[in-house]
């Protein structure tokens, strides 16, 4: 399969490639690790006229200490995130759940801001950052803007990023609690999950569970009311919207979601 | 990839780039469309058909090569991107004389029955073997895990990349 012909850009520098953004506008997108837009490309799903290369700007590619927060370059790529020392200490849930997306060759090429930015509900990372509270950086024309994660993801594929606009950096709060877990259930190591579940202390982050990932609010607020986790895990499907396909029926997934959220709150616990 | 205009085209209306890489140790320029992908580029262009298209939806790793010595999926990649890079195909591991011990592995232990898997096992294990040298068993399996074969239940494949470490090791 062969994607349709665009024109391509190769940006040397995060301001070249917005303004390429700003004179193409809608008609340009952004190619990071390529591992969401090219599958689409070759499918025609996604038709481009340009694409913008931005896989070779470095200074977006970093993992570093701040303080009270971990910052992430946008085109840190997963392999990166996996087997970061900073991450292991600071950030294992990240670390952990970068290294179970796709499979090694997937991991070598993909990047954090492009799967965030991408924002299919079915992958790993956007309910990792929705259950770490982070907060997305993006810079635009008219400068540098930061979006709370909670607000990040808008509906299927959609963000509150503007075409003009691009994902530079993630920054994630070093947690309180060092009880995490991630969980996730798919029939082969490579697939995308059929539901996972991130955990960090008490907040509970659902993938594939709807059009955008969630938090498993029912969940949280009973754990925040002093139920058990056994208790609070069975509320894991409430409010969620689940779709179904070849791999999961709707009830399919919201048991998932129920068992998942249990081991994941029984493995943070054991953590603590 | 072949490209026809229905009248003369400006200069700069001619999507074509010259690309410049290394493969299996030579350097080559390219002028490609943008569009074409690396396995394209690879087996086309360069006419190194070793490494095959098996799913081209970033699946199976049967077009898996070595970007600077890292696995990645050549049919999810474009051309383009390897502007200034190193490729290794699997034409890229034997010597005119001896075979690499990932070749000689396979063959020692059955790694293969169609083949058709062959080489981008060959090259995701050699990613692996090249910062480990003494996997565990686990460690092959978790390597190969962006790998489908569907011939030999991966007994075998995963006996040929321990064999091979055994003997890079020795």
């Amino acid at each position: 399969m062969i994607p349709a012909p665009f024109s391509y850009y190769r940006a040397l520098s995060v301001d070249e490639a917005l303004d390429l953004a700003a004179e193409h506008g809608e008609e340009a997108k952004f190619l990071a690790g390529g591992h969401s837009l090219l599958p689409l490309m070759k499918l025609r799903l996604a038709l481009p006229e340009v694409v913008i290369d931005i896989g070779r700007l470095a200074d977006l590619s970093h993992i570093r200490d701040a303080g009270d927060h971990i910052t992430l370059g946008a085109l840190t790529r997963h392999h990166d995130l996996e087997h970061s020392g900073l991450l292991a200490r600071e950030l294992p849930l990240l670390a952990c759940a970068a290294g179970q997306v796709g499979d090694p060759q997937i991991r070598h090429r993909g990047t954090i801001g492009g799967s965030l930015a991408h924002a299919d509900p079915a992958s790993d990372l956007p309910a990792v950052v929705l259950a770490l509270d982070a907060t997305l950086v993006a810079r635009g024309p008219s400068g540098t803007r930061e979006i709370a994660a909670a607000d990040f993801f808008g509906g299927l594929f959609e963000t509150a990023l503007e075409p003009d606009e691009l994902l530079t950096e993630i920054r994630v709060p070093k947690p309180a609690a060092p009880r995490w877990s991630f969980q996730k259930f798919t029939k082969r190591a490579i697939d995308w999950a059929i539901v996972g579940v991130a955990v960090q202390g008490d907040a509970v982050a659902l993938v594939n569970m709807g059009e955008t990932p969630l938090r498993a609010a029912a969940v949280e607020r009973a754990l925040a009311d002093g139920a058990a986790p056994r208790a609070a895990a069975a509320l894991a499907a409430e409010g969620t919207r689940a779709s179904a396909d070849i791999n999961a029926t709707r009830d399919y997934r919201e048991h998932l979601a129920r068992v998942l959220v249990a081991r994941g709150l029984q493995e943070a616990h054991a953590r603590a | 990839m072949t490209i026809v205009y229905d009248d003369e085209p400006d200069a700069d209306e001619i999507p074509v780039r010259r690309i410049r890489f290394t493969i299996n140790g030579a350097k080559k320029v390219a002028e490609v469309e943008p569009r074409l992908l690396l396995a394209h580029l690879i087996r086309q262009g360069l006419k190194l058909t070793g490494t095959h298209t098996g799913c081209d939806t970033t699946n199976c790793g049967a077009c898996t090569v070595l970007v600077d010595g890292k696995p990645v999926k050549s049919c999810t990649m474009l051309a383009v991107q390897v502007d200034g890079h190193e490729i290794t195909t699997v034409e890229g591991l034997a010597t005119a004389s001896e075979l690499h011990p990932l070749q000689e592995g396979f063959k020692e232990e059955h790694g293969l029955q169609c083949g058709f898997c062959t080489p981008g096992m060959m090259l995701a294990a050699k990613a692996l073997l090249d910062h480990n040298p003494d996997p565990t068993e686990e460690d092959v399996r978790w390597a190969l895990s962006g790998n489908l074969c569907r011939c030999t239940g991966y007994q075998n494949i995963v006996k040929s990349v321990l064999w091979a470490a055994e003997k890079l090791r020795s």
